[in-house]
């Protein structure tokens, strides 16, 4: 039993950990690139101008509307055709490009993340003390001066209950990119049964580190939660 | 690319796999809304030890992603077919459908338990003392006074999930289940046309957006009380 997961030619153990480690690089990639769509969606909807804010909350309710699967494939094949489209027009008679499966993963769950990270982070603004930033107006503080020192340094506090559970769907959601054939845990797992007939076995060990890693991030998430409230009287550690 | 003869080419395709996700869906729910009642009253009330399996089943369920128990139900019945034969189970395991159900339902079963299980915890002490003290049983305690104030608590919750298992729905196309992903990408890998994605799109759209107006509707009704008591009205 235990020599399928050896390490090495024999057994799973090393094209297994390459897959997860190939899952947790494409999150961890995915992180900021959601990160920036959630702060530029948040901005839109938050904005002054109608047609901005009819941007940002349009994008939101479609992304959000949408199974990530499908969001998936139309970047990956529509960015393919464009791609090609592209290519045909600067270099005709050059053969067919491929768009990477890791630059389409990165793309989609980066877009599915942001649509969710935008409403936590919009929330986390209207959670601000309003009495705050009436406070820095009355001590003559620039909008931009407001921004960066309160606001910012405050809405990691109310966000990041939100954003920890979008990591968390984002370390799932990294599944999917098996399907347009990128080298993650699944995939490998599924190439592993392919050799071994034994799927139970595999799967269930996929779900088991997949598992593993949603615990030790809500743990990792408990800790940044506990350091973002230091400051809050009840609330720290 | 030609968004209008793809759709009059492949309407009914795409009808079809609509149809298949509103039943996915449609039964997933369902199935998860016949059992996680009882589950969250496991929950809220049951001795922290005996809610230890209850609670290993919900944090799996949650700490993995939908493909891969799809995969390990689906394909992982394989490994156990002569066991499941004796027992009568590989018809339904061999087909992907039920595979693709019994995991959206076990699925939605976890999350749909911890919504209600907060509704349970959320009816005021004061509206269970009021009861007991006009002589309530349990059971009529259960019936008449925590699941109703507790349904109303979870509503919005419990359709934000119903909305998430639709969306999880567009799985089953990876086990070979012909929903509208499926069909989508049927219809895409025969064509190359791009549009028919646009077309799916618009569907999920149009479905969420109606699901969306008949839970409002339906939690208007449940809350029809409180809009009578904000008006004025007297019972």
């Amino acid at each position: 039993m235990m020599d399928l997961f050896a390490y090495g030619d024999a057994g799973w153990g090393d094209e297994i950990l390459r897959g997860l480690g190939m899952t947790v690089r494409l999150a961890l990639v995915t992180l900021p690139v959601g990160l920036g769509i959630g702060f530029a969606i948040a901005f839109a909807s938050m904005a002054r101008n109608p047609a901005l804010r009819a941007l940002g909350v349009g994008y939101t309710t479609l992304m959000r509307g949408l199974p990530e699967i499908l969001t998936l494939f139309v970047v990956y094949n529509g960015a393919g055709l464009a791609l090609n489209a592209a290519m045909g027009w600067i270099a005709p008679g050059a053969g067919p490009v491929d768009f990477s499966p890791f630059a389409a993963g990165v793309v989609a769950l980066g877009m599915v993340f942001g649509a969710f990270a935008a409403e936590v982070i919009r929330g986390a603004f209207a959670a601000l003390d309003p009495g705050q930033i009436e406070a820095g107006l009355a001590v003559g503080m620039r909008r931009g001066q407001i921004f960066w020192r309160i606001k910012l340094p405050q809405i990691w506090r109310f966000a990041l209950p939100g954003l920890g559970n979008l990591w968390i769907n984002l370390l799932k959601d990294t599944a999917l990119v098996s399907i347009i054939a990128l080298d993650d845990l699944m995939r490998m797992t599924k190439v592993a049964v392919g050799v071994t007939k034994q799927p139970f076995t595999f799967y269930l060990v996929a779900c088991l580190i997949y598992w593993a890693l949603c615990l030790m991030s809500e743990v990792v998430l408990a800790r940044l939660e506990r350091r973002a409230n230091r400051g809050v009287r009840g609330l720290g550690a | 690319m030609n968004p209008i003869a793809i759709l009059l080419d492949n309407g009914p395709r795409l009808w079809d796999g609509a149809l298949m996700t509103l039943q996915l869906t449609g039964l997933g729910a369902l199935i998860a809304a016949a059992v996680s009642p009882w589950l969250a009253l496991w929950r809220a009330y049951g001795h922290p030890l005996a809610q230890a399996p209850l609670r290993l089943y919900i944090s799996f369920i949650r700490g993995t992603p939908i493909l891969a128990q799809l995969f390990l139900v689906y394909y992982g019945a394989g490994q156990f077919r002569a066991e499941l034969t004796s027992l009568g189970l590989w018809g339904f395991f061999r087909d992907p459908f039920n595979c693709a159900l019994l995991v959206f339902a076990a699925n939605s079963t976890a999350y749909q338990t911890e919504i209600l299980r907060g509704g349970i915890q959320g009816v005021p002490r004061g509206e269970i003392e009021a009861a007991r003290a006009i002589g309530m049983g349990r059971a009529l305690l259960l019936r008449r006074v925590i699941f109703p104030h507790a349904y109303r608590i979870a509503w919005p919750a419990l359709g934000n999930e119903a909305i998430l298992l639709m969306k999880a729905s567009a799985l089953a196309s990876v086990v070979t289940v012909f929903e509208l992903m499926g069909r989508t990408r049927q219809v895409f890998s025969r064509s190359f046309d791009f549009s028919v994605y646009l077309w799916a799109a618009l569907i999920y759209l149009a479905i969420t957006a109606a699901f969306v107006v008949i839970w409002r509707i339906a939690e208007r009704r449940l809350s029809r009380h409180l809009a009578a008591r904000a008006k004025g009205a007297h019972p």
